[in-house]
């Protein structure tokens, strides 16, 4: 196959000791990015950008996608072990990874969450090698109705959230939608909800809110809680590894479905977050231990951060052949591109072969490399807990901080932070979820757009959603997850009962 | 170091009438005591500016986000300056999105007098202000230089029936309103400027304007037909053109481009009849330019005028306009004041006639 030949000059191309050393260098860098909240990839690979200019273009991107790999691995630890998601696609591993470390099983989270990273990578990369082409005209079909119907599906397949009263996991989701909507609004370029406040021009950014509803709102609770820290009891066993991977078969079908969903979302470019966010939704909603989600559960990890990271590769895709950045961080990667003097676009592949299969070589290599630089460190990541929380407790809020100033470079964020601290904290006390406001946040801006740009389209016709068989297919799965527990309600009551019959 | 402290005609006379000034004043301080006199020459002979260079990191804002065109040149421009040493200090960029850039311009205009902040600049320089209302205008800042100018050109699919602009215009005449889809970044920006300067020509009938995020995903978008036309910057969509996939029916710029190297297997970017000798009487550009806080010295903008001079003889950037088939016009001081000015003037004209401006303005 023509593939396997390109991919093996490519593998030659990657394999010189100084593309290795790279390649460990920001692996090592992204890890300490992706652990930071607020840094971030995508201002990461920003800041060290100029710094490769003046390498050779493969050498360059290696160093620079290795830290993204990096950076989608770092994301998870600080989810698991403090709540603070260090990457808004590592949102969704708090729900249960944080649960996990508070009932001492630490290790077992972040076995669970690296593998799958790996998992839903290299599936992505596989994807990339083979696929290429054809992804890339698939992604095409994709318009503002597509979008919509994509992101309307991620809405409905997270609709079964909420375990307590829906009310007010509708209360939450719509505070959500309030907040994403203040800044500029991108159809009329108008500013909305800025009350003539410049700090409030940028809007409510993501990051800030996640790292406080969730981070200082934990610290808060842990503070009521008598400066206990719950995951002091972590032991540390080394042997975490092989045991949690032992459990991992079982779970085949949650691996393979999040692994689809995430690379498609990652093509078409939906980004890693909505990909966690759908992910974990239908995780929920087809897994035979339902009701242990967001106490704990494994699956809760494993299913959004396979889609998290076969969508953060995958997103790539489009990059490279099409010039679409599916991701943030994507984003920066292409400008690099144009720097070094390449055009990203259809014909990258056949201009620059050992520049596009060097790439993808060392997708293989740097996610291997980072599993097994990552995976000896979960004891000593888990070790982080035994510290006594009088201690740790500064530490975090100061990295909260440091986080949320950086997104930015404003002091008003931190402020913000402090702000979504106490709400957070506040919203847990009466009982209010808060994952529906975070996805409402990360998502109402998108397919507030995707949804008015096809009504411009259509000229304010609905059934622009119905007019062809992709985006009727995806709306039609849409609706149908939405009254899914209406529906599973209804087949229930249809069936005659086994102890009737 | 040179012992003449400063260089070029204007500021050599103006240092010799300084100098002139001294002597008068040392006349006349022999008159006075000796302490006195010592301290007030002191006072006096203190070198009068060497100079001026950064004394820390130079931070470079962006009134854009991550990965668009004004961040990828301000990224490369930080590489070339720190690859080629052309500063001591290092540059830190920051992205100022928030609000179609205004978060940029106002924390520049807030940074009055600081002589270590410097802001690339887009059309939104201008437009921003006028259709949002936020408080900022180009006078609050000091303007540098213009590096280049960035193109635009109408590009519609490559099977699409209309090989000419003018074609095309005929077509969007005969259509029904609105039947035809302008797919652009942003609202209110060039991209929806240049839509509506085209609507003066097709006879009454409107384009439906579909705002999107970025250039990147307009091109796409047109590849993929979900609009029937964009007026993407030439490196947004070159890649398409090349593949095949789009075809370029006119430059809005009142020249041809002079990049005649070929971009396909047979068209160069100055094969591309300019909109006006096509038949569509439209012409704009978008100005790459820099900018700094009001109340700078004339010695601190010198320095950054020199600077980015340093950057436009640079093999790199040679090849950075010529991928992006940039209009190579270099302006500073005065010429470049005027060419702001009216720029300003006809934005706001072309706005003003669409009814994109804010209340009040």
């Amino acid at each position: 196959m023509e593939e396997i030949a390109s991919l093996m000059q490519g593998f030659a191309v990657v394999l010189t000791p100084f593309n290795l050393l790279l390649m460990l260098v920001g692996i090592l860098l992204g890890v300490i990015i992706g652990v930071l909240p607020g840094l971030g990839g995508a201002n990461g690979v920003a800041i060290l950008l100029p710094l490769t200019f003046s390498m050779p273009p493969t050498s360059a991107i290696i160093m620079l996608s290795c830290i993204y790999w990096g950076a989608l691995f770092g994301g998870a630890i600080t989810s698991i072990l403090f709540n603070i998601p260090g990457e808004p696609w590592s949102v969704a591993t708090t729900f249960d990874g944080h649960p996990m470390a508070q009932k001492g099983k630490a290790d077992e989270a972040l076995t669970a969450a690296f593998t799958s990273s790996f998992v839903g990578a290299m599936v992505a990369v596989i994807v990339i090698t083979f696929l290429a082409p054809l992804v890339a005209s698939f992604a095409l079909q994709f318009g503002p109705a597509e979008f919509f119907a994509v992101q309307f599906l991620t809405f409905a397949s997270f609709i079964g959230m909420g375990r307590g009263s829906p009310f007010k996991t509708l209360a939450s989701m719509c505070l959500g939608f309030a907040l994403a909507s203040v800044g500029l609004d991108n159809v009329t370029g108008q500013l909305r909800m800025t009350f003539g406040f410049e700090s409030l021009l940028n809007g409510f950014v993501f990051l800030v809110a996640v790292i406080g509803l969730f981070g200082i709102g934990e610290i808060l609770s842990s503070m009521e809680e008598g400066l206990s820290f719950s995951g002091a009891q972590a032991k540390i066993r080394m042997n975490a590894v092989l045991q949690t991977w032992k459990r991992f078969p079982r779970l085949w079908f949650t691996f393979l479905r999040s692994c689809v969903i995430g690379c498609w979302m990652g093509i078409t470019p939906g980004g890693a977050t909505p990909a966690s966010f759908m992910s974990y939704g239908l995780a929920k909603q087809f897994s035979k231990n339902s009701s242990n989600f967001g106490k704990g559960e494994i699956e809760g990890v494993v299913a959004p951060e396979t889609a998290a990271h076969a969508a953060g590769t995958s997103a790539l895709l489009p990059m490279i052949t099409l010039g679409i950045p599916g991701s943030p961080t994507a984003a920066v990667l292409l400008g690099g591109l144009m720097i070094w003097g390449l055009q990203p676009g259809p014909m990258l592949f056949i201009e620059q072969p050992d520049f596009v299969w060097g790439l993808i070589a060392s997708m293989y290599l740097g996610n291997v490399v980072g599993l097994m630089i990552i995976l000896t460190c979960v004891p000593l990541f888990a070790a982080i807990l035994r510290i006594p929380f009088s201690i740790i407790a500064p530490i975090i809020l100061v990295i909260c901080a440091v986080g949320a100033y950086t997104v930015n470079n404003s002091m008003f964020d931190v402020w913000m932070m402090v702000v979504f601290g106490v709400v957070g904290y506040v919203f847990v006390k009466l009982g209010y979820p808060l994952p529906p406001l975070v996805l409402a946040l990360v998502l109402g801006d998108m397919a507030e757009g995707s949804f008015r740009q096809a009504m411009l389209l259509s000229q304010g016709d609905l059934s622009i959603f119905f007019s062809n068989w992709l985006v009727s297919s995806i709306m039609g799965l849409g609706l149908i997850l939405l009254f899914w527990p209406g529906i599973r309600m209804l087949i229930a009551f249809a069936k005659p009962k086994p102890q009737h019959a | 170091m040179k012992d003449e402290p400063l260089e070029g005609s204007k500021s050599n006379q103006k240092f010799f009438e300084e100098t002139k000034k001294e002597l008068e004043m040392r006349k006349l301080n022999k008159a006075l005591t000796v302490a006195c006199g010592l301290a007030a020459a002191l006072a006096m002979t203190a070198p009068p500016a060497l100079a001026w260079e950064p004394t820390k990191a130079v931070t470079f804002v962006i009134p854009a986000g991550t990965g668009g065109g004004a961040d990828q040149m301000a990224r490369f421009i930080q590489g070339v300056v720190s690859k080629h040493k052309l500063m001591d200090q290092p540059i830190v960029v920051i992205n100022k999105s928030g609000g179609a850039g205004a978060e940029g311009f106002l924390e520049v205009k807030n940074s009055k007098g600081d002589p270590h902040k410097i802001i690339i600049t887009l059309s939104n320089l201008f437009t921003t202000p006028l259709s949002t209302g936020t408080p900022f205008s180009w006078k609050d800042l000091t303007p540098v230089a213009m590096l280049a100018l960035d193109q635009f050109i109408l590009w519609v699919p490559a099977d699409a029936p209309y090989n000419t602009a003018k074609e095309y215009v005929e077509a969007v005449k005969a259509g029904a309103d609105r039947q035809y889809k302008m797919g652009g970044t942003g609202s209110k920006q060039e991209d929806q400027i240049i839509t509506v300067a085209i609507e003066r020509q097709t006879g009454g009938k409107k384009f439906t304007y579909v705002p999107f995020q970025g250039g990147g995903t307009v091109a796409v978008q047109l590849v993929g037909k979900h609009i029937n036309s964009s007026v993407n910057n030439p490196i947004e969509a070159v890649q398409h053109w090349k593949s095949g996939a789009l075809k370029p029916l006119c430059i809005f710029d009142s020249k041809r481009s002079t990049y005649n190297e070929k971009v396909t297997s047979d068209k160069a970017w100055s094969d591309i009849p300019t909109c006006m000798e096509a038949g569509l009487p439209v012409e704009y550009q978008m100005l790459r330019g820099i900018f700094m806080p009001g109340g700078v010295t004339e010695d601190q903008v010198k320095f950054y005028v020199d600077l980015f001079q340093k950057v436009r003889e640079t093999q790199e950037w040679k090849d950075f306009m010529k991928n992006g088939a940039f209009n190579q016009t270099f302006m500073s001081g005065e010429e470049f004041k005027k060419w702001v000015e009216n720029a300003e003037k006809v934005h706001y004209d072309l706005m003003k006639e669409a009814g994109f401006l804010a209340a009040g303005k």
